[in-house]
């Protein structure tokens, strides 16, 4: 049963089906415009707790809860949880997790962790090794410009090219069961590091990744960009979208028309004042979650590449004037039966 | 008019260090400290003493005012107590201003709690 295809890709023979999802998030998320596709929109930032982190933890657990909630299963029927988040040794996932008492595997993807999970998710249940896991993904904004930029009662000015760290987590159920949306497969990507040394211009650090893994997919299937209806990409920005385009067009695809970026969608760049968009790990999650697998459950779409981006940064790396190098993961969701 | 100088010449200060955040991809902390140099040299080479004598506040609040004042203070110790003074004078001239900010830092946080930006 060979499902290897290309040079970096899976094509799963029994695709594994995304059974259910959760989108849980804060206030500003709440206020933008995919408002309507979110489960649960909290008002606090701490969520009644005393600190982001701990906060951040709440907003993993709620996620998980309640995407397991809506798959109907009980929680001792998943077998593996796959979670990860931007915080030094995944403190978030940890504490948000302890009580669930699933096996865990714990990622560090950076932003692209929804994507890292989903893969190795869907590997591991189109591999016969469990029927159902669970995967979780989270960012704070807090927590996030906490450790990697500055304590928000520094009251640092931002520049423009600037992204907003999502306040948010999404959760996913999948299984070996017969789902409306499935997972066809995966390109997994490589490190692609440009020498970008800005840590407030992610987009740029991360674009050259996503064209790398985008154009391998492409490649591997032997497929056009308009096999897709959406092309979707986590959190370049503006910024990095208009990177990702040109290094695509150089190599020979045109995704403009199919190309979309959670960080873009998420919020309202003029009322909301971001700047360059969202970013983080619950940037694509909370997006996929709650607007693109809504758009595919009604069928509006039927084939899209989520590409969730993350830049592979260590505040240690940063201060020591190392570059940020980025990753991307393409996965490929498609309805049942296209 | 002293109340207008010293708005003039800390404005231009602070316009100054505004340039270097928009126009140059220095992080916060390295304009800071550049200003907190700036400020050092300004006095070594004997400009920023006049400023100061000008604008008052207005030269000695921004934080090259405090750059200043480290250099006035090893240079005074350096006078009179010699090589030692190199290391007690910065200090000892910069201590009322850095155990301020930490004093009201810590009673403010028995008072506020961080927000979320909006």
């Amino acid at each position: 049963m060979q499902q290897m295809i290309g040079k970096q890709s899976i094509e799963f023979t029994n695709p594994p089906g995304i059974l259910s999802a959760a989108s849980v998030v804060g206030k500003k998320e709440g206020e933008g415009p995919l408002r309507d596709y979110f489960d649960v929109i909290y008002e606090d930032p701490t969520l009644g707790k005393d600190s982001w982190e701990e906060g951040e933890s709440e907003l993993v657990h709620q996620a998980c809860l309640k995407a397991i909630e809506k798959s109907g299963l009980k929680k001792e029927e998943i077998r593996y949880v796959f979670a990860g988040d931007l915080l030094g040794q995944l403190i978030a996932s940890t504490f948000g997790l302890k009580d669930l008492d699933i096996p865990l595997f714990g990622l560090y993807g950076a932003c692209s962790t929804a994507g890292e999970g989903l893969a190795l998710g869907a590997m591991t249940v189109a591999g016969g090794y469990a029927d159902q896991v669970l995967t979780v993904a989270s960012s704070h904004f807090g927590s996030a410009e906490k450790q990697f930029r500055f304590p928000l009662e520094y009251g640092n000015q931002r520049p423009l090219s600037a992204t907003w760290t999502v306040t948010g987590s999404g959760a996913f159920v999948l299984s070996g069961k017969k789902c409306e949306v499935v997972i066809r497969g995966i390109t997994t990507g490589t490190i692609v590091d440009y020498g970008i040394r800005d840590s407030m211009n992610m987009g740029a650090a991360m674009a050259p990744a996503a064209a790398a893994v985008i154009y391998q997919n492409l490649q591997d299937y032997r497929i056009e960009p308009g096999y897709y209806d959406r092309i979707i990409t986590g959190d370049l920005g503006k910024v990095g979208k208009g990177i990702l385009i040109k290094l695509l067009n150089d190599n020979g695809y045109d995704i403009m028309e199919q190309h979309m970026d959670c960080g873009i969608e998420i919020y309202d760049n003029q009322e909301q004042d971001t700047h360059s968009g969202g970013s983080g790990c619950g940037c694509s999650a909370v997006t996929l979650a709650g607007l693109i697998l809504d758009k595919l459950k009604s069928r509006e779409w039927n084939r899209v590449l989520f590409v969730p981006t993350g830049a592979l940064l260590s505040t240690v790396s940063f201060n020591e004037g190392q570059s940020v190098p980025g990753i991307a993961h393409g996965i490929m969701i498609e309805t049942r039966g296209v | 008019m002293n109340y207008i100088w010293a708005f003039i010449i800390g404005g231009i200060i602070c316009v100054l260090s505004q340039i270097l955040m928009d126009t140059t991809k220095m992080l916060p902390g390295r304009v800071m400290v550049t200003l907190v140099c700036t400020g050092a040299v300004l006095g070594a080479i004997g400009l920023y003493e006049p400023l100061l004598e000008f604008a008052g506040g207005g030269a000695a609040v921004p934080l090259t005012g405090f750059g200043y004042n480290l250099w006035k203070g090893i240079k005074e110790a350096v006078d009179s107590d010699g090589f030692i003074g190199l290391f007690r004078g910065g200090f000892k001239m910069a201590a009322v201003g850095t155990s301020s900010a930490l004093i009201f830092s810590y009673i403010a946080s028995w008072i506020f709690q961080p927000k979320m930006k909006r």
